[in-house]
Order: structure tokens, then sequence, then C-alpha cells
């Protein structure tokens, strides 16, 4: 069994406004070092087996993530 | 002239619009999901609501039920398909629609009725309607605003795709004040607000959308 990470964010373009309201709360407790939050989705895969790259990129660029507005990092374990 | 209504677990609005199509003179046919049988349905509409809880983002999942797969296939060979909220959801997620809806710019659920204006009424879902014809039908959504890269935006907006605009305020935050697109060769429609509960004097704002159940009957005749 493998453990395979799965990060998703919205794209720089896309504005996100739950990170906007998360910002927002860290100001008013005055978190004013804190300049961004761009808040995502992070899955954890347990996969039998080695892991195939391929068919995991393929899980998570069309199912995990949304490419119309989402970027996707695959996380693969380390041998 | 039989027109689908599709259940996904979680859609809550399927019976508005099976009822809308009845008062419109077409005959509403019930799918599931979880067939794959569209039942020789001569179009197909997909309603509001929250299928699988919006788990993963709103219309993913369903967006790849068996039944979705039929769907697409008979969406490009021109078979009318409208996706409303929810739908209009699933519809992005299945690629049959360009962009994304994505949560409220202003964080909060919006339910009122809302003027849209028809940019397009040369679709299969809009053609009782006037271009530039303002009609008032309630929206309800947490997850309504519509994105894309601007380049997609402009090229939408050259192709004439816009379906509909919000007319006296942007409840949601969508890009362009989009609040419905189609597909390039205007058989396939989505969009945020809800005509199903605008087909009764009684019980909604006006009558307004009525006419996108009388459209697809002609939509279907003219095929």
């Amino acid at each position: 069994m493998s453990r395979v990470v799965v990060d998703v964010v919205l794209k720089p373009e896309i504005s996100d406004p739950q990170g906007q309201a998360v910002l927002g709360a860290l100001g008013r407790l005055g978190h004013d070092s804190v300049r961004s939050v761009r808040q995502g989705k992070h899955f954890v895969l347990e996969v039998d087996g080695t892991p195939d790259e391929a068919e995991l990129k393929q899980i998570a660029e069309t199912l995990l993530a949304n490419p119309v507005i989402e970027d996707v990092e695959l996380h693969l374990p380390k041998d | 002239m039989r027109i689908g209504v599709i259940t996904f677990p979680g859609s809550l609005d399927d019976v508005d619009a099976a009822r809308a199509v009845r008062l419109a003179g077409g005959e509403p046919v019930a799918l599931w999901h979880a067939d794959h049988d569209l039942k020789d349905v001569d179009a197909v509409v997909l309603p509001g609501g929250f299928s699988y809880g919006d788990y993963l983002r709103a219309g993913a999942i369903a967006a790849r039920s068996p039944l979705m797969q039929d769907v697409v296939t008979a969406a490009h060979g021109g078979m009318p398909v409208l996706g409303i909220c929810n739908g209009f959801q699933v519809l992005c997620e299945a690629g049959l629609l360009p962009g994304a809806l994505t949560r409220n710019s202003h964080l909060h659920f919006r339910n009122r009725d809302q003027l849209l204006r028809v940019e397009r009424a040369d679709t299969a879902w809009t053609s009782d309607y006037a271009d530039g014809q303002e009609i008032l039908i309630p929206v309800k959504n947490g997850e309504g605003r519509y994105v894309a890269a601007d380049a997609g935006l402009d090229r939408l907006e050259g192709e004439g795709r816009v379906v509909f605009r919000y007319v006296g305020g942007n409840p949601n935050g969508s890009s362009r004040d989009i609040a419905g697109v189609t597909s390039e060769n205007g058989r396939v429609v989505g969009l945020m607000p809800h005509p199903e509960h605008a087909v009764e004097d009684l019980t909604g704002p006006s009558t307004d959308g009525l006419g996108f159940f009388t459209s697809v009957l002609k939509a279907v005749v003219a095929a």
C-alpha cells in the first residue's frame, strides 16, 4: 500500500472569497504579517502496490480537480 | 413530446421541472442517474438541488454518473439539454458547457426574484423570447459565480454564447454578469436562475419561465 497526496488550489486568476475571508479574520486577530491566503483541498489516497503515475495524474486532473479553475499538484511517495 | 427530467441523489427541483414541462404541453419523463436509459426522450432537463451534497465540487460527482455519459453522447448528436442551477453546474463539469460555477463572491446564499436579459433568442430553449427581452425568475444559490479565464470569456462573447445576463444587480459576482451560456450549436443551455419556479401566478413572481419549456417543444419538432 502506498500513500499518494493530491493538493488542489484555485488558479491564481480565479478569485478566492473563502481565502479572503480567512485573511480578514487573521487581520482582526492581529496577524498583520500574513499577506494572502488561498484555500484549497488536500486528498490522501491509499493505493495498492506501486502507484501508477499516469493513472494518478489522470485521477487528479479529471476528477479531483477541475482544470478550468483549479491547479493540481501530485505528490508520489519517495523511494 | 417526451422531455426527460433527471433525478440525482440530492436533486430538489425535479418535480417542479416536470410540472413546468407538463404546463407547457410536454410529457415529463422521470430519468434516474444510475440507469443507462434515456427512455427515448426528445430533450432532457437537469434540475436544481444539491447532488451528492455538493461534495468535491458542485455537480462534479453527478457529472460522472452513468446516465450523464448517455446525455453527453445525445447532446453531441443535437438533443436539447437544459441545466438549471445544480444542473448547470453538472453540465459545466461534464464538459458540455464552458466555464465553471464557484462560491458566490460575498459567500452568502442568495435567494431572490431576479431580472435577466435574454441575449440569445435563437437557442433550443429560448426561441419563445425576444432578443433583449427582460424576464423575472427566482435565483437561489451559494455557488453560482460564473467564472472562466478572460480569454475564454472573450471567446464566448465573440461567439455570442452568453444567453442570459443579470440585470438590476448581480446576485453572486458572476463574471460579466453572465447568468447562462449555450453550446456552439445552441442546443445545450445552462443557467443559474430557476425558470421552473416561474410558471404559475400562484407560486412564482411571474410566468416568464414557461417560455423555456414551450421553446423546446418547437425545437424538437423542427429537428
